[in-house]
């Protein structure tokens, strides 16, 4: 049993942050990785990637948005409660050393991600070029942190409601245009703006990584549902990923296998709800 | 000597046996319930004497009509109506050495020969080996009772009732227990097959249960899901002329008995060793290891990456074949023998193989079949693809069949298609019926000969209706647009000449593809090693499928202390013979350890 420490609503109350306590994990973690979480006796596995943690208090961060029945029971759960299981670390840790500039793009709850990984490289001794998008004004997380941890940041919203107007390929594409000692570009987020990222970056032949979330049940390689195509070869996104080269990621098979369940998860929804 | 009654019980229940002169047939006693004894003519230093020599196989009486001295010995013995020698010169007493004399005996509607021993005081009397094993072959195998074929495909119960008792003692009549049990070479972990047997004969179900546990730390489990077939039956010198003793049946039947009447009881370990072991996995092989620590009087702590305990046990095998509340038992037993458990652990990620020996003394890795193969064909990311790990632990492990209940989705499909012919196919096409697909096939390359699932399996299948397509193989898997698998392309294969393996290869014949509609597909054809211990423990040597070498006496690893054993050494096989390698690392790892504490018993 996992005990949460403390939780803060976000976005509107759409995205919730645990801070869990999970001592052995925390001191094992590291950025990219994830853990694999199953509420209670009836529940699914579900993974979620880390998204900060603290070795010295033994705890956790886990940044979740709320889309399917589990994170919504999860969002149900208050500081004090229980999580029965948490699995992990799993999955590579993001490939950080110091390789000079880097630009971080984060979009949604991606940002959670891109927060632990930004930090590891700012740790490394890299220049960091920070670009989070969201839809509007209020769906914007972790703006705080992200401007403690980059060089320099720009926010992108949908409807302009703050920052630029526009998506993070925008901005990126100036970037990319202004500067040539762009070494490699990391993106987080919906499939959609990864696969629009790295469609750009290509262009400009620059290295991107793209970390992934398919559908998972025991994130250890087991049972081969995590399957991605990579390269034209099938990889195991919980053993050999999260995180890969994004210019050989096949995105449309992705989208199409992330979307199997949706009618499911409807139903698991109403379910609960009844 | 023991009395025949023993060895052959079922003819107890023949108040007396009508017996026959072997050379004029005439009958020495006709069947009156009053006939106490057989009359013969004796001949006891050269006179001629009455014998009377009782015909009932639970009592050996002797009389004559001059008193005898114990260890006297009848020159002849004579028919009393044609006065022929009885006397068989071939055969002597299987106890003294004696002479013996001999009738037949009418016994089933066929007679044997029947001798008694012309030794006053001697009380052998009985049937010859080769005898007894006709009577025996004469008994048909038992079969277990099994639920409705129409009905059991609406439940998740599981099929076979098991023996009741008097089955088990029927089918245990059948054995012949043989000096030199071929049955134990057999077994993997080498449970005193006859021994056990031998106790169900006398009744004597809990010290039946005590024979096989000596052994085997998961009867219950092991009599349901091992292949005895190709393992302890096998072997059974009843299968040359007939059907083997049921050998797993019985298993089964004594595990059961003795859960069910709540007669086990957790031995006290008596020595309490300062030393550590960590397993990791708790499948078959893992709770061998741990079990026999245990005993030995080590403090065992297991890792296991999953929520629940068991490995395959629960992840794989379907409730119907294994109920889980059958591996639930046989864990908590071993919980409390101390058994620690460590859930959700990965290790690999979470703690290091490394990490462990600085805790632990020695460690025992038993992970299991790690990373599900795919045929890398066209459409294998399809939805309603799966790999039959996925398939299995969402239906058995996160009870996806329970779904909206349980929060797993539900992989639905009213016409599906399994690929591979083994177990883990078999489970996976049962599963898929139960689950309300109507049409379910299995494909598989080869021919029904070279099925290797269960011959239990199998039959279980097609009794549920399930089809079987042989000598097919899928090419690529088409789909929807709304990216749904829809059918399977598939070309028909003929065998061609016998491979390395022995068997013979299955060869494409060009042209000749088909296409299957479907709407779930069940990827059912192995699995490679799983990489999570190799990326964090380097120096631990893998063989050429890429699976953990160890030295075939001891299962050790190429780190010293580490033991490894099971699917991730061997790669698929069966429940048994990863407890069979567990055993051996136990062993191993013992002795091992007791001669470390000698060293450094000595040196201080």
């Amino acid at each position: 049993m996992f005990q949460i420490l403390r939780k803060q609503e976000m976005a509107k109350g759409t995205i919730i942050r645990f801070e869990i306590n999970a001592p052995k994990i925390a001191k094992k973690v590291q950025a990219g990785q994830f853990v694999i979480v199953r509420i209670n006796d009836t529940g699914e596995r579900i993974p979620l990637t880390v998204a900060d943690k603290d070795e010295f208090s033994g705890t956790i961060t886990l940044i979740f948005q709320v889309v399917g029945k589990t994170t919504a029971l999860m969002r149900s759960l208050k500081q004090g409660d229980l999580i029965k299981d948490i699995a992990g670390p799993l999955g590579q840790p993001a490939h950080v050393s110091n390789i000079g500039t880097v630009v971080m793009v984060g979009g949604g709850t991606g940002v959670a991600i891109l927060h632990h990984v930004a930090k590891a490289f700012k740790e490394a001794g890299n220049y960091v070029i920070g670009i989070l998008g969201a839809r509007d004004r209020d769906m914007l997380i972790l703006e705080e942190e992200m401007t403690a941890i980059c060089d320099e940041l720009v926010i992108t919203t949908d409807d302009g409601s703050y920052g630029d107007r526009g998506f993070v390929t925008d901005s990126l594409k100036k970037y990319l245009g202004e500067r040539s000692d762009i070494k490699m570009v990391y993106a987080i987020g919906p499939i959609v703006m990864m696969k629009f990222v790295s469609k750009l970056t290509e262009k400009y032949k620059v290295p991107t990584m793209v970390s992934l979330n398919p559908v998972m049940i025991d994130g250890t390689g087991m049972c081969g549902g995590c399957r991605v195509t990579v390269d034209n070869k099938v990889k195991f996104c919980c053993v050999d990923g999260p995180d890969f080269d994004g210019h050989k990621v096949d995105y449309e098979e992705l989208e199409k296998r992330n979307s199997l369940y949706l009618k499911d998860e409807k139903a698991s929804l109403l379910f609960s709800i009844r | 000597m023991a009395l025949l009654d023993q060895d052959v019980k079922y003819l107890k229940f023949k108040t007396y046996l009508p017996c026959y002169c072997p050379h004029c047939k005439k009958t020495f006693n006709v069947e009156k319930r009053d006939v106490k004894y057989l009359n013969f003519t004796g001949v006891y230093e050269g006179a001629d004497v009455d014998v009377k020599i009782s015909p009932y196989l639970n009592v050996f009486e002797q009389e004559s009509s001059i008193p005898l001295k114990e260890g006297d010995l009848f020159e002849d013995l004579k028919c009393p109506s044609c006065n022929k020698s009885l006397v068989n010169p071939d055969i002597v007493c299987g106890d003294c050495g004696s002479p013996v004399g001999e009738v037949i005996l009418s016994a089933y509607s066929r007679l044997i020969p029947f001798f008694s021993c012309l030794k006053v005081g001697c009380e052998w009397h009985g049937l010859t080996r080769a005898d007894e094993r006709h009577i025996k072959i004469k008994i048909p195998r038992q079969e277990m009772p099994e639920q409705d074929q129409k009905l059991r495909i609406q439940t998740y119960q599981e099929v076979p009732y098991g023996y009741t008792t008097e089955l088990a003692s029927l089918e245990a009549g059948r054995c012949l227990q043989c000096k030199n049990p071929k049955c134990v070479e057999g077994c993997p972990v080498n449970v005193d097959i006859p021994g056990f047997i031998k106790c169900i004969r006398e009744d004597d179900f809990d010290g039946a249960a005590k024979v096989v546990k000596e052994k085997n730390v998961l009867p219950a489990i092991c009599g349901r899901v091992c292949p005895q077939e190709n393992q302890c039956e096998e072997k059974c010198i009843l299968g040359i002329k007939t059907k083997p003793v049921a050998i797993g049946n019985l298993e089964r039947f004594v595990a059961d008995w003795e859960r069910k009447m709540d007669l086990v009881k957790i031995p006290i370990i008596k020595t309490k060793l300062n030393k550590r072991i960590a397993v990791v996995g708790s499948g078959p092989s893992g709770l061998t290891v741990a079990a026999d620590m245990l005993q030995y009087g080590y403090s065992v702590t297991m890792y296991e990456a999953f929520h629940e305990a068991g490995g395959v046990l629960v992840y794989g095998i379907p409730e119907f074949r294994l109920p889980k509340s059958i591996v639930n038992f046989e864990i908590n037993y071993l919980r409390e023998l101390g058994l620690r458990f460590e859930m959700n652990h990965v290790i690999g990620k979470i703690l290091t193989i490394d990490e462990l020996l600085e805790h632990f003394d020695a460690v025992f890795i038993g992970v299991g079949a790690g990373l599900p193969k795919f045929m890398n064909i066209p459409g294998e990311a399809l939805g309603n693809v799966f790999s039959a790990n996925e398939y299995l632990t969402r239906m058995n492990l996160m009870k996806a069949y329970l779904f909206p209940e349980y929060d797993t989705p539900k992989p639905r499909g009213t016409k599906v298609a399994v690929i591979g012919g083994g177990n883990v196919a078999m489970d996976c096409a049962r599963t898929a019926i139960r689950t309300g697909a109507s049409d379910v096939t299995i494909v598989y390359r080869r021919s029904r000969q070279e099925l290797p699932a269960r011959h239990e399996e199998v039959r279980h299948a097609e009794e549920e209706g399930i089809k079987f397509r042989l000598l097919t193989n899928p090419v690529q898997y088409l789909g929807t647009d709304g990216n749904m698998v829809k059918g399977i392309e598939c070309i028909k294969m003929k065998l061609g000449e016998p491979d390395a393996s022995g068997r013979r290869s299955p060869v494409p014949i060009e042209g000749s593809n088909i296409v299957l509609p479907v709407d779930l597909v069940v990827v059912a054809i192995g699995n490679g090693s799983n990489p999570i211990i190799f990326q964090t423990t380097p120096n631990l040597n893998r063989n050429k499928w890429g699976n953990i070498e160890v030295n075939q006496q001891t299962n050790e690893t190429s780190i010293p202390y580490v033991y490894a054993g099971g699917d991730i050494v061997t790669g698929s096989a069966t429940v048994i013979e990863a407890m069979g390698a567990g055993r051996i690392a136990a062993n191993a790892m013992h002795k091992k350890l007791s001669a470390k504490t000698k060293k450094t018993t000595n040196s201080n």
